[in-house]
């Protein structure tokens, strides 16, 4: 090895850190611009939906599983399931359906 | 005396996050256990393993990291990878800005940055009003320690999960997800249809030359910028409306 691990750690952990404190540090004002609060208002819904799907069905052994933990999630947070409650159920789901098809 | 004050004022939060920070704690520990063994292939140590995922908390970014580092590769090329593999994590930190207290001291919002992970956004941007720090560092006082030592453990014991367990854990992150944006699209109509057009363009961006060759992380950070900003030009939220996420 020619480089040092620890520097390598070092470098990774200092980018990292700069990207997450950076803006919570600088921007301390409330955004008065409508089409930026708007923005990002929309941006948590839209990161976490593109990261859900189709991610979902590449996670577990077999598609079918992470698609139905996917139905299975969406219908319990919209009845108004708790977080812990829907995290939990999705895992049931593809224990039981991989042991249904696998 | 100071110390049981603030367990009094800021005691209900604290218990909050820890509470809703278990299930990412449990997903955490599964997940940086496979870490683990890229780390290991990397030529980390166990407590190599444990520092990179202490400070950088970063699945999709931690991977590409030792990816790099099991190259070789210039200190340069670590830096650059690691930007591209983590700047969502700056457009998470934008919105949290904006949900913190303009008078929140600067050290609650070193430390709640430390640790903007797509899974503890996901929790603070569900909870209603501003953000408390407290809550945050509940959840952190679970999550990091399970993805850290997570990690050591998976560079130390390799595969000692069932692989059906692994493969039935690996969902409870998405689940989590979805709890989280489901409600509101339920009660909003915009942001309904955002979610399942945003559902839409990332299965098709996996599938179109010149998306899919993008990582996952890049191919999130488009998505975002553009789909937000088109939502936030056609339907700007009203003004009392954009406190709630």
């Amino acid at each position: 090895m020619e480089h040092e691990i620890y520097v390598y750690l070092f470098i990774m952990s200092a980018v990292t850190l700069a990207i997450r404190i950076l803006p919570l540090t600088l921007i301390r004002r409330q955004i008065k611009n409508r089409f930026l609060r708007s923005f990002l208002y929309y941006v948590p819904y839209v990161t976490l939906a593109v990261m859900t799907f189709p991610a979902i069905l590449d996670a577990t052994r077999t598609p079918a599983a992470g698609g139905l933990a996917l139905v299975f999630g969406i219908a319990l947070a919209w009845w108004g399931a708790s977080l812990f409650k829907v995290a939990a159920s999705c895992c049931v789901v593809v224990f039981l359906t991989e042991m249904v098809l696998l | 005396m100071l110390q049981k004050g603030v367990l009094v004022t800021h005691g209900q939060a604290l218990r909050e996050g820890v509470r809703d920070g278990m299930p990412i704690a449990l997903g955490y520990f599964v997940v940086s256990f496979t870490l683990g063994i890229a780390a290991k292939n990397a030529g980390l140590t166990p407590f190599q393993g444990f520092l990179a995922s202490f400070f950088n908390n970063a699945s999709a970014g931690e991977y590409a990291g030792f990816t790099t580092i099991a190259a070789d590769a210039a200190y340069l090329e670590i830096a650059l990878i690691t930007l591209v593999a983590n700047a969502r994590y700056l457009l998470m930190s934008c919105v949290l800005s904006q949900k913190f207290s303009p008078d929140a001291s600067i050290w609650h919002r070193i430390f709640v940055g430390f640790d903007v992970t797509d899974e503890i956004f996901g929790i603070t941007v569900a909870r209603p009003g501003r953000l408390d720090p407290y809550y945050n560092y509940g959840a952190m006082l679970v999550a990091l320690p399970g993805w850290s030592v997570g990690t050591a453990v998976g560079v130390a014991a390799g595969n000692i999960l069932p692989i059906e367990a692994v493969s039935a854990l690996s969902v409870a992150l998405y689940g989590m997800f979805l709890a989280v944006i489901i409600p509101p699209a339920r009660q909003d109509k915009i942001v309904g249809a955002l979610v399942l057009l945003s559902f839409l363009a990332s299965f098709v961006a996996v599938h179109l030359p010149g998306l899919m060759e993008l990582s996952g992380g890049t191919r999130t950070i488009i998505l975002t910028v553009l789909l937000s900003g088109l939502a936030a030009y056609f339907f700007p939220v009203k003004e009392d409306a954009s406190h709630g996420a």
